[in-house]
């Protein structure tokens, strides 16, 4: 999009156009957290703002700790009794929502994801105090489900009022002998979801990862962490590890049982799909039990075979890299065979990605294999290091609002910590290319001048869809119908649209599909009725648009420029 | 089994709540704002609220729910949401320029104290409302009430905030075509509103329906950005209610407050009535309209109700005395009840998670006779899973509710009928009304087919219907 200009004109031009209807010190906030990807191997001379309070009145993209912790990080694991200790909605609105797919070995065995518990806290337990309440709910859970494990999960109130959700459970616990745990997880308590991503690492790593010493004998055990196998991605993932011949022992935490997580220490390598949301998990592990652990991502088919290259380089064996090879040699055919279908009826077309804390950044992957171009991208709630690379981390300046999430101060374990390799080996495959403890980020994968937007709000995105027209844009669920009344297919990417999987190779070609039907789908050429076609030469989309509406320059939605003085 | 924890033995329970029958009052107050013409419901609270509430509408309407949020942090639950608040309006009438802002409050705010009408008041004097804009509010803790309560709230707000004094030439003058009446709806879906207007019109009277989300959260495909659509009840038009004859209000519990406040202010006399859903509700409805309204039932409508009960007689059979459990919020499930026992069906296990004084007598008068053999409860533990374990407990021939039924109705092997809110996973209640004599004619179609499609899919081969 921007080669057409200059630059400076086209930057100019198109921040100016997102930012003119802002107050000028919203302006001002919202200018520093978007910018056009300039590569350079210093560090970045315009940081981009990220992780950063959205401002009030904005309507943002974003969602609450509450969600972060409860809904995405324990939300997927099927036998633990998740608790909201709150009044009801928080709970209801995270149940079943979030499209975690489990599958439980027999059909005896626990699944508790399909219900809801909540305390649903009345006026009394607000006034009066709510622990009596959660101590009864959680007996009564006990009663009735007898689980190995019960989360309990604080909403807003409940940090307002006091309720001391740890005290309660370690009361509990030792009552009833389960893991019981609590997670300070109040709405408020972060700028986003991030927040509740960190708590849930916490309270996991404090309370269930180590729990199970029984030895690992597998040579190449791994866990897999920030997967949490929306639309059943965990499951192609779970299916090419185990081809490859290598075993999962834990994922964090799709399709995961309370048992993985408790033998998840004896891995001998983490490699960490969603950085945002999990990479606390990965550091705490390292740090205590040794583990080292790398970025992978099986989002895209070459990303795929990469990451599972990068895990066998990790176990330096022979045997595994040439597993690793034949099944990448059996699913590329298919792959190319499919994109080439897919290039065809795609190439050179454009996609925007605004989402979550990763997939703006994975699915540019495949949106590149089929051949089209990323003109702008950003995530909802991530950090800068999400978008520059943890290169950043160290100049990056913590608030008040991040330094709110308690940072656990984690020691070698004097018994169970070991290293996984021995130095020189770690240097070696350190030359040969493999990067420990490491993720780039977003943008050094982005072209030149695309456009970075950190926390979008509804306007922006409109602005942006108005002026570009891209030809697909992938968002959320709050967003995929306005984008879509605009004329513009919008690809959920929390949701997939409930589709998927999309992981591994058999879901490139599954994406391939998926967008060719949405880009190239026949009505979105009907959009005007015959009796409006008289007189008017329209093809293809964007002349229809033009004759659809009239370009305002004036800030504001077209339809609301109301006068209010009139 | 999804749902293979819940046991078939029912055990007392009071403090756990598990899979509930209602959802929380903001949700409410957000829906009921959308409709009015030009508004932006804003939620006063932490963001994850309003995203939950967005995502939830979103995800029932399948059209963009606009809505913003004071994004409260560590600080504004500390030192209270003023701050937040000035500067969410701030933003929203330079960017959105909406013509009303609906803020609603939460948990969390409510929990603090914020005081919004004070708020409100100091955004005024610092000019941060433009003139010709407004700012109306409903306070709406989760921990009161449920969707419904507030719903409820926020329409008693709009007669609050825009029922003008009845201006006698004014109402005269308006009165003179047709009659004027309000009918304030109920939390039914746009396809009702729009069906109740039709029906008023049909009988030649000027509703003025309020909220009405006709139009908004059932907008046509544009081919551009709209934040507001063109639908809803304007400002002006609200400014009027009390110019009105009478208001007609469907459904106790989501619209009674707004109907006698309404009568209290402007001296409009109010009749509060069941949801106009199925036989019985209707013709209450519609000769309320005709005595309101002085005027007669048009033989268009005679002609849907004798349809009605055509196919009702036609079809008899296979509906008499058949066994339904139903979940959801009290005034569709009262309706409901009443429909039910018109069609000689049985109406056997009822829960609402909705908390609400009359609900049971409201119940037993819809059950009649059945009162004393059917199930009923409400409240916070009157859930889906107790209402599961009442099924597995004895079964039923259907289920009604909102989506999150399938999981019942899969595991028990159960036809269901959705209905309600949220449904997540159909369309039809978005474009298809089940109020009016179209509405239960609609409803007595989804019936018969999930009824027939399993006796055709149970029967032995020699019995394998060809007319049914
Ligand atoms: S905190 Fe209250 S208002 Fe917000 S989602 Fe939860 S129950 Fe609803
Ligand atoms: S009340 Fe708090 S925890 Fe619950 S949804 Fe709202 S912001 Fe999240």
């Amino acid at each position: 999009m921007t080669t057409k200009r200059t630059e400076s004109e086209a930057q100019g031009d198109i921040k100016d156009a997102l930012l003119r209807a802002y107050p000028p010190k919203v302006a001002r906030k919202r200018a520093q957290q978007m910018q056009y990807h300039e590569p350079t191997d210093d560090l970045p001379a315009k940081p981009i703002k990220a992780n950063t309070r959205t401002v009030p009145g904005i309507i943002t993209q974003r969602g609450c700790t509450y969600a972060g912790c409860k809904g995405v990080v324990l939300g997927p694991t099927r036998d633990i009794v998740n608790i909201t200790h709150g009044p009801i909605g928080c709970g209801f609105y995270s149940w079943l929502t979030r499209r975690n797919q489990t599958r439980p070995p027999t059909p005896e065995d626990a699944n508790f994801m399909n219900y809801c518990f909540s305390t649903d806290m009345q006026e009394e337990n607000i006034i009066f105090g709510g622990e009596k309440k959660l101590k009864e709910a959680i007996q009564e859970a006990y009663d009735l489900f007898k689980p190995k494990a019960i989360g309990v999960f604080s909403t807003c109130p409940v940090g307002l009022i006091g309720d001391d959700v740890h005290a309660v459970s370690r009361e509990m616990e030792a009552k009833l002998g389960i893991t019981i745990f609590g997670f300070s997880c109040e709405g408020y308590r972060g700028v986003s979801q991030s927040a509740g991503h960190h708590i849930a690492n916490n309270q996991l790593f404090k309370h269930v990862v180590g729990l199970d010493d029984t030895p690992q004998t597998h040579p190449f055990a791994i866990n897999l962490l920030g997967e949490y196998n929306i639309g059943g991605d965990a499951f192609v993932i779970e299916d090419l590890l185990q081809r490859c011949g290598i075993h999962l022992v834990a994922t964090f935490s799709g399709n995961s049982s309370f048992d993985f997580f408790a033998n998840s220490h004896t891995a001998d390598l983490n490699a960490v799909m969603c950085h945002r949301s999990i990479n606390y998990m990965a550091d705490m592990m390292e740090k205590k039990f040794g583990i080292p652990w790398i970025k992978i991502n099986f989002i895209g088919a070459e990303a795929t075979a990469k990451s599972l290259r990068k895990i066998a380089q990790f176990f330096d064996s022979d045997l595994l890299e040439q597993q690793v090879e034949k099944v990448i040699a059996e699913e590329m055919p298919a792959v190319l065979e499919a994109q080439k279908r897919a290039r065809r009826r795609l190439e050179g077309k454009t996609a925007m990605l605004f989402v979550g804390g990763s997939r703006a950044h994975h699915y540019q992957t495949l949106f590149k294999e089929m051949g089209m171009k990323i003109a702008a991208a950003g995530y909802e709630f991530a950090h800068r290091d999400d978008y520059e690379g943890r290169r950043v981390l160290d100049s990056i300046q913590v608030d008040a609002d991040s330094r709110n999430i308690e940072e656990l101060e984690v020691h070698p374990d004097p018994q169970r910590f070991k290293p996984r390799m021995a130095d020189e080996t770690k240097a070696r495959l350190e030359r040969e290319g493999l990067k420990f403890s490491e993720y780039e980020g977003m943008m050094p994968d982005m072209d030149p001048g695309a456009l970075v937007i950190d926390d979008i709000s509804h306007h922006e995105m409109e602005r942006l869809i108005d002026r570009y027209r891209p030809d697909i844009f992938c968002a959320g669920i709050k967003e995929k119908y306005g984008i879509q009344k605009m004329g513009i297919p919008c690809k959920q990417l929390h949701s997939y649209d409930y589709g998927g999987p999309y992981a591994g190779f058999a879901g490139a070609i599954e994406f391939y599909e998926e967008i060719d039907r949405l880009v190239n789908c026949r009505f979105l050429k009907k959009l005007r009725a015959p009796w409006h076609e008289v007189g008017l030469a329209s093809s293809g989309l964007a002349a229809e648009h033009q004759v659809g509406r009239v370009e305002t320059e004036k800030g504001g939605s077209d339809s609301s420029d109301v006068d209010y003085a009139a | 089994m999804l749902l293979r924890h819940t046991p078939t033995e029912v055990s007392e329970r009071r403090s756990l709540t598990i899979n509930p029958a209602k959802t929380c009052q903001p949700i409410g107050a957000m829906y009921a704002a959308l409709g009015i013409r030009d508004c932006l419901p804003h939620s006063h609270g932490s963001q994850g609220c309003c995203s939950y509430h967005r995502s939830t509408l979103t995800r029932h309407y399948k059209e963009p729910v606009m809505a913003s949020t004071s994004s409260f942090t560590e600080g504004a639950s500390v030192f209270g949401g003023q701050s937040n608040l000035l500067q969410s309006l701030e933003t929203i009438f330079s960017v959105y320029k909406p013509r009303v802002v609906a803020v609603h409050t939460t948990c969390l705010s409510e929990t603090i104290g914020d005081d919004i009408p004070q708020i409100i008041a100091k955004a005024k004097e610092e000019g941060k409302i433009p003139d010709g804009a407004f700012v109306i509010h409903a306070n709406t803790p989760s921990y009161v009430g449920s969707h419904v309560t507030g719903f409820s709230t926020m329409v008693k707000s709009m007669v609050d905030y825009f029922a003008e004094p009845k201006a006698p030439t004014r109402a005269v003058v308006a009165d003179a075509g047709a009659p004027r009446l309000n009918i304030i709806p109920g939390w039914v879906e746009p396809a009702d509103m729009r069906e109740i207007k039709r029906i008023a019109t049909a009988m030649g009277i000027q509703a003025l329906v309020f909220p009405d989300t006709s139009g908004i959260t059932d907008a046509p495909f544009s081919g551009r950005a709209e934040m507001f659509p063109a639908g809803g009840v304007s400002v002006e038009a609200l400014a009027t209610m009390g110019d009105a004859r009478a208001t007609v209000a469907l459904g106790p519990t989501a619209s009674a407050a707004a109907a006698s406040a309404l009568e209290l202010k402007c001296d409009v006399p109010h009749e509060t009535m069941e949801l106009p859903i199925g036989l019985s509700a209707t013709d209450r409805f519609v000769d309320a309209l005709r005595r309101r309204g002085g005027v007669q039932v048009p033989a268009a409508l005679e002609e849907e109700r004798g349809q009605l009960l055509d196919v009702m007689s036609d079809m008899h059979q296979y509906l008499y005395q058949k066994r339904v459990a139903l979940f959801g919020d009290p005034d569709q499930l009262v309706a409901l009840t009443e429909f039910l026992m018109d069609l000689d069906m049985d109406p056997v296990y009822i829960v609402t998670g909705t908390p609400t004084k009359k609900f049971e007598d409201r119940i037993r008068h819809a059950l009649k006779d059945r009162a004393d053999r059917a199930k009923f409860k409400q409240g916070a533990t009157a859930d889906m899973f107790l209402l599961h374990q009442w099924i597995k407990n004895e079964s039923v021939d259907l289920l009604i509710g909102n989506t999150y039924g399938k999981y019942i109705a899969r595991d028990e092997d159960v036809p269901f009928l959705r209905l309600g809110f949220p449904v997540l996973d159909r369309i039809g209640h978005v474009y298809f009304p089940t109020v009016g004599y179209r509405g239960a004619l609609r409803l007595l179609e989804k019936m018969l087919d999930l009824f027939l499609d399993r006796q055709d899919r149970d029967a032995p081969e020699e019995s394998f219907e060809l007319v049914m």
